[in-house]
């Protein structure tokens, strides 16, 4: 059986904790930076492992399939180089057309490589976090992209070496989306459910809009943080919802978000 | 006491909370990730005293979060009213019974994500939920289960390694031996 003082200390550490839940946003993220450090140790024993790992794998690769892949890359390198060319091209004469006729010239992308070190141990989110923070330039509402350059979400909380990034389909990500083709509708991007992992849904679509299965959806660019046209997947099925007030399509997302390793921060 | 047992427990559940959040094999095959917390707790509970217990839910509770979207503190309530619970009751339950730490595990692998979510629902945040949760649920539940004997497996062998061991005492004392010869 409990003393007194122990009856008196759990209900302080329980009073505490609910203090600790009433704190504002900003406080509570400096906490959990600096709890979070705790790990960082172990995130970098683990990556070290994961890299050590892979060159042990590398240098088992037989020489012929070496060669193989490298002839494969030289291929695609070139033409690459060939279409990064033309997109040269096209980007200057875009400069030029805007410039005449009074445009405001954008500024490119810059990207900063980042590896996936842990997924949300809590079920009811969908999030991951990278080992890029504050130190790499880092911010909230960045968008984040697969390798491939599909998008799977945004940059939600920095630490100082990490951060956390909330994926497509969480309830806290939505994304204003559209679907490419002559009459292209915009919506939003939420979450599908639980078990949709590789699906979410693009809702608040016209009615009279003529949603085909196979449509690309890509950002819309109408927000702050996502710029225009990041692919984000195909369309799967669509459907009059909210008795019929507006339809909704279901998406099938482009990336993977299961296995996802490396991914890319994009920065204006 | 010694001391070895509890930085045990505090370094177990750190190793735990990043285990749960940097491994995803289970998450992948199953669709759900175990948390392996509550089950720490019903060793921490049955083992060691209330302030170890309430060092455990802050220390396990917070790491949690930080590693997680949830806000700050979500996890540490769940774990501190598990723990107490348990403590309260500690002298009917039969610790060393592999049966009673399953239900154990079971029961406290499945109360605590309720009370989380219901703190998170509380607090006017909008976790993902749908029916999937029930099949996660059962998932956390068997899976704590299943871990809570594990851990006393693991503790029993590294404090029995790691720890002192208790010289055994016989009743022979050369200074009180009978010696019996002839005269």
């Amino acid at each position: 059986m409990f003393k007194r003082p122990y009856y008196i200390a759990v209900a302080l550490v329980a009073l505490l904790t609910l203090l600790v839940l009433n704190l504002p946003g900003s406080t509570t993220a400096r906490l959990k930076l600096a709890i979070g450090s705790i790990f960082l140790p172990l995130f970098g024993a683990t990556g070290g492992i994961h890299q050590a790992a892979a060159k042990a794998g590398d240098a088992l690769l037989p020489k012929g399939e070496l060669i193989r892949a490298n002839e494969a890359l030289r291929r695609q390198n070139q033409e690459l180089q060939v279409q990064a060319m033309r997109a040269g091209e096209t980007a200057r004469e875009n400069t030029r057309l805007r410039q005449l006729v009074g445009w405001k010239a954008k500024a490119p992308w810059k990207v900063k490589l980042a590896r996936v070190i842990a997924r949300d141990p809590a079920n009811w989110w969908r999030a991951v976090q990278i080992d890029r923070g504050s130190l790499d330039e880092l911010r909230e509402n960045l968008p984040v992209l697969t390798p491939d350059g599909l998008l799977i979400g945004r940059v939600s909380a920095v630490g100082l070496t990490s951060a956390r990034v909330l994926l497509i389909g969480d309830p806290n990500c939505k994304v204003p989306a559209a679907i490419l083709g002559d009459n292209a509708e915009s919506g939003i991007i939420t979450s599908a459910g639980l078990f949709n992992g590789s699906f979410v849904n693009l809702t608040y679509l016209a009615n009279r809009t003529n949603i085909k299965p196979g449509q690309s959806v890509v950002t819309s660019g109408l927000s702050a943080i996502y710029p225009k046209g990041i692919p984000i997947g195909t369309v799967a099925d669509a459907r009059p919802v909210e008795s019929g007030l507006y339809t909704e399509a279901q998406v099938k997302l482009a990336a993977n978000l299961n296995a996802l390793e490396e991914v890319w921060v994009l920065f204006p | 006491m010694t001391t070895l047992p509890n930085i045990l427990i505090l370094l177990a559940t750190l190793l735990t909370v990043f285990a749960v959040g940097a491994f995803n094999g289970l998450r992948q095959l199953l669709g759900a990730q175990v948390d392996l917390l509550p089950a720490l707790m019903v060793y921490t509970a049955l083992s060691s005293g209330p302030p170890m217990m309430i060092s455990m839910a802050v220390v396990g509770g917070l790491s949690f979060d930080t590693l997680s979207a949830n806000p700050l503190g979500t996890s540490v309530l769940p774990l501190l009213l598990v723990g107490f619970v348990i403590q309260l009751r500690r002298d009917l339950i039969l610790r060393d019974q592999i049966y009673a730490q399953l239900i154990l595990g079971l029961l406290a692998s499945a109360v605590a994500p309720a009370i989380s979510l219901l703190i998170l629902l509380t607090f006017g945040q909008s976790p993902l939920l749908g029916w999937g949760s029930l099949w996660q649920w059962t998932v956390m539940s068997g899976g704590g289960a299943v871990a809570t004997p594990m851990f006393f497996a693991l503790f029993g062998w590294l404090n029995h390694a790691l720890g002192y061991q208790r010289i055994i005492e016989t009743s022979f004392r050369p200074d009180r031996e009978i010696r019996r010869r002839r005269n």
